[in-house]
């Protein structure tokens, strides 16, 4: 059973009388441990597809299962948990808690998942560590460059060692050099067996991932396996 | 999410906007305050009136010419002639009154009283002797008065603090003469300072034998009250019930509605001032809350407005797992630490005010009054602080939980 499978998955929005087709049939599954890039232009439906993965947001059709569960089986509380603990959410704008030191940030998701407090000073220093940040703990979002703003982010999304990683257009607001530090991060991390699923409208950022699902006015365009993949420690540039 | 960690943040988010937190919790620190002050005077008038009151002792009994006033029409029946003579023989007879033990008749009403070239116009009380053990009140100088000096109309007097200040400045007074209405008395003994019981005040009076102030100061033939002590505490309703009886026979009244004299235990007395005062600390408290219902708007709205701003890290906190109930909690956590913060600022601004209010009534005032901090209105006031953040802080709440966390995270 794959981690993810989706099945002609339609979302139409509904503004009073016009209808806005989204998604129009989309399927694919994605196995754990597998790192997959969803691109295209903006309308594609792309953004639409992660908040539905994200179990943000309910299709209008068609199936999507993830764990073997679609979002009906569960309840507004247990899809929280979920949220909290099999999935992480990196976003363009970082979305940090301003006037909060890195750690206190990475914490976050622990404060809701259950875990005992005891625990919650390592796990997060656990987490800062491995996106190299462990001498930026106490600092506030604004003392960080982007790129570390980013690392933090990408720590807090990993604290609660989710199965899956979404990333949102994760460099969109960096510049080439710090984004393509972020994508060996994340590239480093899929090694380590995170599956991530990065969303992105540059074929570049999307060349670091193992498959590419491109999408175009809500259908998929194609869906391929990355010959040439942009390898660590290769300079990035736009 | 544990309280722990949402109280955490709640102090953070209002660290965050410091000023306007601490200008926003003003209206409930002014509601707080103002029932704490009021519950604090209420309570001091209270202590005050009821020491006073018991003073007297809860053995007496106070019998009044006329009808208990029962409204505006009946006040004229104040000024009633009904107590006589007669009236204080048949009370003083055992087999109608068996557990009475002393009776004393009160006159009273104001003269001019000149000692050489000062004049001067104090309160004229006609008593018996025994109202030195009545009220605990015995001259510093001189004695007082006999019983013999009142059955035979004697021209004695004993005069207050303040009316031998005036006659006499720092000449000695026991033993002089002065006139009372163009008649001689001799002063016999003087009051000490604060002479003090119920309403009444010594200072300014002159106690003279009630047969005296009768006959040849006021040219009357009936009595202004009548105070009667009972034996015992436990007898005392058994007693007034004996003098209302008394009196209906000797005043010939069969219909009880017909009452022209009013008997009144000091335990009555009391309930009814209670009563009064309760009333009146209730009233006075129920429009300082109205400020605490404005505060509360006030504390809406800065909700309000701090999830509006907040719309981000509401859309962030819920897409990393937090429940609505979570979001719903951390909001309203927010709003009542904000209300019990002014709370506790009310009721320490309350007690340094009510006790600032204690220290001037009691400077500028001869009243005895003591600052008491009630711990009821304390418990109260951290209470509806607490119930104002609950209310006014509900519905910014409900609204930052029930965010659409997509909508919520694309707001900028």
């Amino acid at each position: 059973m794959a981690l993810i499978e989706v099945k002609q998955l339609e979302k139409i929005y509904n503004n009073g009388e016009v209808e806005t087709p989204a998604l129009r049939g989309v399927s694919f599954n994605i196995e754990e441990g597998e790192f997959t890039s969803i691109m295209g232009p903006s309308g594609s439906g792309k953004s639409t597809l992660l908040h539905i993965l994200g179990f943000l947001d309910k299709p209008t059709k068609g199936e999507y299962r993830f764990d073997g569960k679609t979002f009906n089986d569960y309840s507004p509380d247990e899809i929280a948990r979920i949220r909290n603990k099999k999935m992480g959410f990196v976003f363009q704008s970082f979305n940090l808690l301003p006037r909060t030191s890195v750690l206190e940030n990475v914490k976050l998701p622990l404060i809701y998942s259950g875990i005992k407090e005891s625990l919650w000073d390592d796990m997060a220093l656990r987490a800062i560590e491995s996106v190299g940040l462990s001498h930026r703990i106490d600092h506030f979002p604004s003392q960080l460059s982007g790129g570390e703003q980013q690392r933090a982010a990408i720590a807090r999304a990993l604290v609660n060692n989710p199965q899956v990683m979404f990333a949102d257009e994760p460099t969109g607001n960096l510049d080439s050099r710090s984004g393509g530090q972020i994508m060996e991060l994340i590239e480093e991390l899929n090694n380590k067996g995170h599956t991530i699923i990065l969303i992105t409208h540059e074929t570049y950022t999307a060349e670091f991932s193992k498959r590419i699902i491109t999408l175009k006015d809500g259908l998929i365009e194609s869906d391929q396996i990355v010959v040439n993949r942009r390898i660590s420690k290769e300079h990035f540039i736009k | 999410m544990t309280l722990k960690y949402g109280i955490k943040t709640a102090i953070n988010g209002l660290k965050t906007n410091k000023s306007r937190s601490l200008l926003t919790i003003l209206g409930i620190v002014i509601g707080v305050m103002a029932i704490i002050i009021m519950m604090s005077l209420g309570e001091g008038a209270k202590q005050l009136i009821v020491g006073q009151i018991q003073s007297i002792g809860p053995k007496t009994i106070t019998i009044s010419p006329g009808r208990r006033a029962k409204g505006p029409a009946n006040i004229l029946s104040t000024f009633s002639d009904s107590l006589k003579e007669k009236d204080l023989e048949a009370l003083k007879k055992k087999e109608n009154v068996p557990h009475l033990s002393e009776a004393m008749p009160i006159v009273f009403g104001s003269a001019t009283a000149v000692y050489e070239n000062e004049t001067y116009q104090p309160g004229i009380l006609g008593l018996t002797e025994f109202f030195s053990k009545m009220f605990n009140l015995y001259p510093s100088q001189g004695r007082v008065f006999t019983e013999d000096e009142v059955k035979s109309y004697a021209n004695v007097a004993i005069i207050g603090s303040k009316v031998k200040k005036e006659l006499f400045g720092n000449e000695e007074a026991v033993g002089q003469k002065i006139k009372i209405k163009n008649r001689n008395f001799r002063v016999i003994g003087v009051f000490p300072e604060k002479g003090q019981v119920s309403s009444l005040s010594f200072d300014n009076a002159i106690i003279i034998p009630y047969t005296t102030a009768q006959r040849y100061i006021f040219g009357i033939k009936y009595f202004n009250s009548i105070i009667v002590e009972a034996d015992d505490e436990k007898n005392v309703n058994q007693t007034a019930e004996d003098i209302t009886n008394t009196l209906r026979t000797s005043h010939n009244i069969t219909d009880p509605d017909k009452d022209d004299f009013s008997v009144q235990t000091q335990v009555q007395a009391m309930e009814m001032i209670n009563a009064i005062l309760n009333v009146q600390t209730a009233f006075l408290t129920a429009i300082a809350a109205i400020s605490l219902i404005v505060g509360g708007i006030g504390i809406m709205n800065i909700m309000m407005v701090s999830v509006s701003e907040r719309t981000h890290e509401i859309g962030l906190r819920k897409a990393i797992g937090a429940t609505d109930k979570d979001i719903l909690n951390q909001f309203l956590l927010e709003a009542v630490l904000l209300t019990v913060i002014g709370g506790i600022i009310g009721i320490a601004l309350g007690a340094f005010f009510s006790f600032i209010g204690a220290l001037i009534l009691t400077k500028f005032t001869a009243l005895q009054w003591t600052f008491t901090f009630p711990v009821f209105a304390a418990i109260l006031g951290i209470a509806v602080s607490a119930a104002t953040g609950l209310i006014f802080g509900i519905y910014p709440a409900r609204n930052a939980a029930l965010k659409n966390p997509i909508e919520a995270l694309r707001y900028e």
